[in-house]
C-alpha cells in the first residue's frame, strides 16, 4: 500500500516536472524569426522592422503623451521602415536598457539598434555587430553651476562628480582624472532624472555625460544661464545605429539611408520639396538619389523611389536634427554637414 | 419592607445617577492622563503636535492650494514655465492631467487605451470574485479561464475586429497587475508542492526541492530577471525569440514560488504531529490526508506571512524596468523624461505610489478580514 503510495506520488511530480520544463520550448517555437544572414529578408516577411531604442531619453528616444515614440533614434527606424515598406509607421520599437540592448540584437530579438551607442572596437568585432554610420558626433564633457566659478576641467581637482555607472561614461572619467591628475569624488547614481535633480540640488559640483545629455538637461532647467557646460570635452562618443554581422544588405541599407538624409540635407532636399524635386530637378545627383536616373535603389535591394519615401517621412538629416535634437538645446556643432557648413557629417558620392 | 429600600434610596442624593466628573472619564480626561500627565508629555505633546500641524498644512498647501492642475499645450510641447514658477511651493498636478494615459496604459496605441483600461477592471473584478468565499469551490476555475482568455483577447487583439497589439506596446497598470496576478497565481500551486516536496521522504524529491528553494533564493531577483533577459536568450538557437515579458514573468513565477514554499512549509511544520497521525489512522491517502487535514490547517495558520510575501511580489513587479518593460513605475518614471517635464518626479510618484497603495492596501484590509473569519473558532 504505502509503496504504491510512493509510486503515484513520484509519477506525478515527476509528470508536472517534466510538463513544466517542456513549457519553455514548447513556447519558445511560437515565434521563429530569421537567422542573422538573412535580416533583410526577415523583415520583409515579417512586414515590420523590429528596432531597438533607449527605454526614454529626451531627443533620442522617448514615448510622447499618447505613447508614440519620438526622437532622434526613432526617426531612423522610421526612416528604415519607408525605405523598405514606403510606410514609416511598419516599426516595432523595442525599449532596451544599457544592459540588454546587446542581447536583444544578438539573439535577433530585434532587427537593429538605434539606442545612441557608442562605436567602439570591440563592440564592432568580438560583439559580432556592424556599425553602419555615425549619425550623431558626441563627446563627453562637464557642467558646471556658473556659480562654483570653474572655467576648465581641470580645475574640478578634489570636487564631487554626479556620473551614471555602467556605461562608458564612468570609464572615461576614471581614465581622465588618472591622466589628469584630478583627484575627484564620484556619487554614482544610475537613473538620469535622479541624478539631474541631485546634480541641481547640490549634492555634487559637476555633473559629467555626454555633451548632447548636458545640453539637454540645462535646457530643461529654469535658469539656464545658472549652468555652464565646460568647453573641455574628454572623449570621442561617435553614436550610430547598429546592426549584426552577417546580413551586408541590410547593414549597407542602413548605411545609405543615413548618407541619404545627409546628402539630402546638402543638396537642399526636405520633406516639402522632395517630390518637386524628384520629378523636376535637373542636377545629375538628385537625379540619381531620387530615382530618376539609374538603379542606385535597386543595387540596395529596395524601391527606386527609396530615398523619396525615406525623405517624405521623415525629412534630410537636418530636419531631423532641428526636430528632435535642437528643441533640447543641442547646437549642430561637429554634426552639420561637410563641406556646406563645415561639420563632420559626410555623404560619400551618390554613383 | 422593600418600599421603605426604595423611598430611601430615591430620597439619598447620591443614589441620583449623575455624570462623573469630567476631569476623569471622557475625552478631556483621556487627553489629559496621555498627552498632558507632566511637563515632559505636555512639552513633548505641544512639540509633536505644531510639527505635524505644520507639515499636514504644508502638504496642504503643496499639494491643494498653490497647486497647478493644467497647463496649455502648443504644437504638442506642454508649457510648463507655470509650474517652474513655482520653485517647488505647489505641486505641478498639470504632468499627471497631461501624462496620466501614458502612465497608466504606456505606449498601447492610444486609440485603443479602452481595451486595457477594461483589462485592469476585469482584474479588479476577477480579484473580488476569487475573494469571495462562495467562490471557493470549482467554479472558480472556469471563471479565471473565462477571464484570463477575455483579458488576452483584449491586450493581443487580432480577433473580432479588434487591431493586434503586440506585447512590447503593453504598458503601464495592466503589465503590473498581468505580472502580479499569474506571478502569484502560478507560484502558489508550485509553492505547495514543493513545500510538500521538501517534506517528502523520497529522497529524489526532496534534493530536488531543496535545491530549488535554496538556489533561487540564494539569487537576488534581479538577477534571475537578468538572466531571463539577458543570458537565456543566448542559449536558444539564433532566431528562436521567447516573448520577453512571458521570460520575466517565468522569472517572477520561479522566485516568488521559492519564497511562498518557505511560508507554507512553516505551516506545515506548525501543525502539531498529531493530526498527520489521525489522518494516516483513519486510512486517508496521502493526498486525501493532505488536501483534507493538512493544508487548510495550514494555510490558515500562514496568512499573514503569505500576504506579507504577496504584497512584497506585487511591488518587486517594478524592478521589471531593467529589462526594458515599461510597468506601472518604469511607464512612470519615462513620463518625465520629456524636457518640459524633467524634474516634476514628485508628483508622478506620489500618483504612482496611490496607486500601489490602494491594491497593497485592499490585500492587507482583505487578508485580515480572512483571518478574523478563518480563525473564529480559536477565538476567546
Amino acid at each position: 500500500m504505502k509503496h504504491v503510495l510512493r509510486r503515484s506520488m513520484i509519477r506525478t511530480l515527476g509528470a508536472a516536472l517534466i510538463a513544466s520544463t517542456m513549457a519553455l520550448p514548447a513556447v519558445a517555437q511560437q515565434q521563429p524569426a530569421a537567422p542573422a544572414a538573412a535580416t533583410l529578408d526577415a523583415i520583409r516577411a515579417r512586414g515590420t522592422l523590429i528596432c531597438g531604442v533607449n527605454t526614454g531619453l529626451a531627443g533620442f528616444a522617448q514615448p510622447d503623451s499618447q505613447g508614440v515614440w519620438r526622437g532622434f533614434d526613432a526617426d531612423y527606424c522610421r526612416a528604415v521602415a519607408a525605405a523598405l515598406f514606403n510606410d514609416p509607421n511598419k516599426v516595432r520599437y523595442v525599449p532596451t536598457t544599457a544592459q540588454n540592448r546587446f542581447t536583444a540584437l544578438q539573439s535577433g530579438e530585434v532587427d537593429m539598434l538605434a539606442r545612441n551607442t557608442t562605436w567602439t572596437l570591440s563592440r564592432d568585432t568580438s560583439l559580432g555587430f556592424d556599425f553602419p554610420a555615425i549619425n550623431f558626433y558626441d563627446g563627453q564633457g562637464f557642467m558646471v553651476k556658473t556659480s562654483l566659478g570653474v572655467r576648465t576641467a581641470r580645475e574640478l581637482d578634489g570636487a564631487t562628480i554626479c556620473v551614471q555607472p555602467g556605461t562608458t561614461t564612468e570609464q572615461n572619467l576614471t581614465d581622465w582624472a588618472r591622466a589628469n591628475r584630478v583627484n575627484f569624488t564620484p556619487v554614482v547614481i544610475e537613473r538620469l532624472e535622479e541624478l539631474v535633480t541631485a546634480f541641481v540640488a547640490g549634492r555634487c559640483d559637476a555633473y559629467t555625460t555626454d555633451v548632447s545629455g548636458l545640453a539637454s538637461t540645462r535646457s530643461a532647467q529654469a535658469r539656464p544661464a545658472d549652468y555652464l557646460i565646460l568647453p573641455d570635452v574628454i572623449s570621442k562618443e561617435p553614436l550610430g545605429p547598429l546592426v549584426r554581422h552577417g546580413d551586408q544588405r541590410f547593414s549597407d541599407l542602413v548605411r545609405w539611408i543615413h548618407f541619404g538624409l545627409v546628402a539630402a540635407e546638402e543638396l537642399g532636399i526636405t520633406a516639402a520639396n522632395v517630390q518637386q524635386m524628384a520629378a523636376n530637378d535637373t542636377r545629375p545627383e538628385v537625379q540619381r538619389m531620387l530615382g530618376r536616373n539609374g538603379d542606385l535603389g535597386r543595387m540596395l535591394a529596395v524601391d527606386n523611389a527609396w530615398l523619396v519615401n525615406v525623405i517624405r517621412a521623415v525629412g534630410n538629416y537636418g530636419e531631423v536634427f532641428e526636430r528632435n535634437l535642437t528643441p533640447i538645446g543641442i547646437q549642430r556643432g561637429p554634426n552639420a554637414v561637410w563641406p556646406t557648413a563645415g561639420g563632420l557629417q559626410f555623404a560619400p558620392p551618390f554613383r | 419592607m422593600s418600599d421603605i429600600t426604595l423611598n430611601a434610596a430615591a430620597a439619598n442624593p447620591e443614589a441620583t445617577p449623575r455624570n462623573p466628573p469630567v476631569a476623569t472619564t471622557g475625552p478631556i480626561a483621556w487627553v489629559r492622563e496621555n498627552l498632558f500627565s507632566g511637563w515632559l508629555s505636555t512639552a513633548v505633546t505641544l512639540l509633536l503636535g505644531y510639527l505635524i500641524i505644520r507639515s499636514v498644512v504644508g502638504f496642504v498647501d503643496w499639494a491643494f492650494i498653490n497647486a497647478i492642475w493644467s497647463v496649455p499645450v502648443v504644437n504638442g510641447v506642454a508649457q510648463t514655465q507655470s509650474c517652474r514658477e513655482l520653485h517647488g511651493a505647489g505641486a505641478c498636478w498639470a504632468v499627471v492631467t497631461e501624462k496620466h494615459r501614458f502612465m497608466l496604459f504606456g505606449t498601447y496605441p492610444y486609440d485603443e487605451h479602452w481595451r486595457p483600461a477594461i483589462v485592469c477592471v476585469l482584474f479588479v473584478a476577477l480579484y473580488i470574485v476569487s475573494a469571495m468565499r462562495r467562490f471557493w469551490n470549482w467554479t472558480l476555475i472556469p471563471i479565471w479561464a473565462v477571464m484570463l482568455t477575455l483579458i488576452g483577447i483584449l491586450m493581443w487583439g487580432g480577433v473580432f475586429g479588434l487591431s493586434y497589439v503586440p506585447q512590447e506596446r503593453w504598458g503601464g497598470l495592466p503589465i503590473t497587475l498581468i505580472l502580479a496576478t499569474f506571478g502569484l497565481a502560478f507560484a502558489f500551486p508550485l509553492s505547495i508542492l514543493v513545500a510538500l516536496g521538501r517534506r517528502s521522504n523520497l529522497p529524489a524529491i526532496k534534493v530536488l526541492c531543496v535545491l530549488y528553494v535554496e538556489l533561487i533564493r540564494g539569487v537576488p531577483l534581479i538577477s534571475l530577471l537578468f538572466m531571463a533577459s539577458v543570458m537565456f536568450p543566448l542559449f536558444l538557437p539564433e532566431g528562436m525569440n521567447i516573448d520577453k515579458l512571458l521570460r520575466a514573468q517565468i522569472a517572477i513565477i520561479l522566485f516568488a514560488g521559492a519564497y511562498l514554499a518557505e511560508v507554507v512549509r512553516g505551516g506545515l511544520q506548525a501543525l502539531p504531529k498529531g493530526q498527520y497521525e489521525a489522518a494516516d489512522a483513519m486510512g486517508l491517502t496521502y493526498w486525501q490526508k493532505t488536501g483534507l487535514i493538512i493544508l487548510p490547517q495550514a494555510l490558515r495558520l500562514v496568512i499573514p506571512p503569505l500576504v506579507n510575501t504577496f504584497i512584497g511580489f506585487f511591488k518587486d513587479t517594478s524592478l521589471v524596468l531593467i529589462i526594458g518593460i515599461f510597468d506601472l513605475l518604469t511607464a512612470g518614471k519615462t513620463a518625465i523624461v520629456e524636457p518640459a517635464w524633467q524634474g516634476f518626479g514628485v508628483e508622478v510618484y506620489v500618483f504612482v505610489g496611490l496607486i500601489y497603495l490602494v491594491f497593497c492596501f485592499a490585500m492587507s484590509k482583505y487578508s485580515q478580514a480572512l483571518e478574523t473569519d478563518l480563525n473564529r473558532h480559536s477565538r476567546r
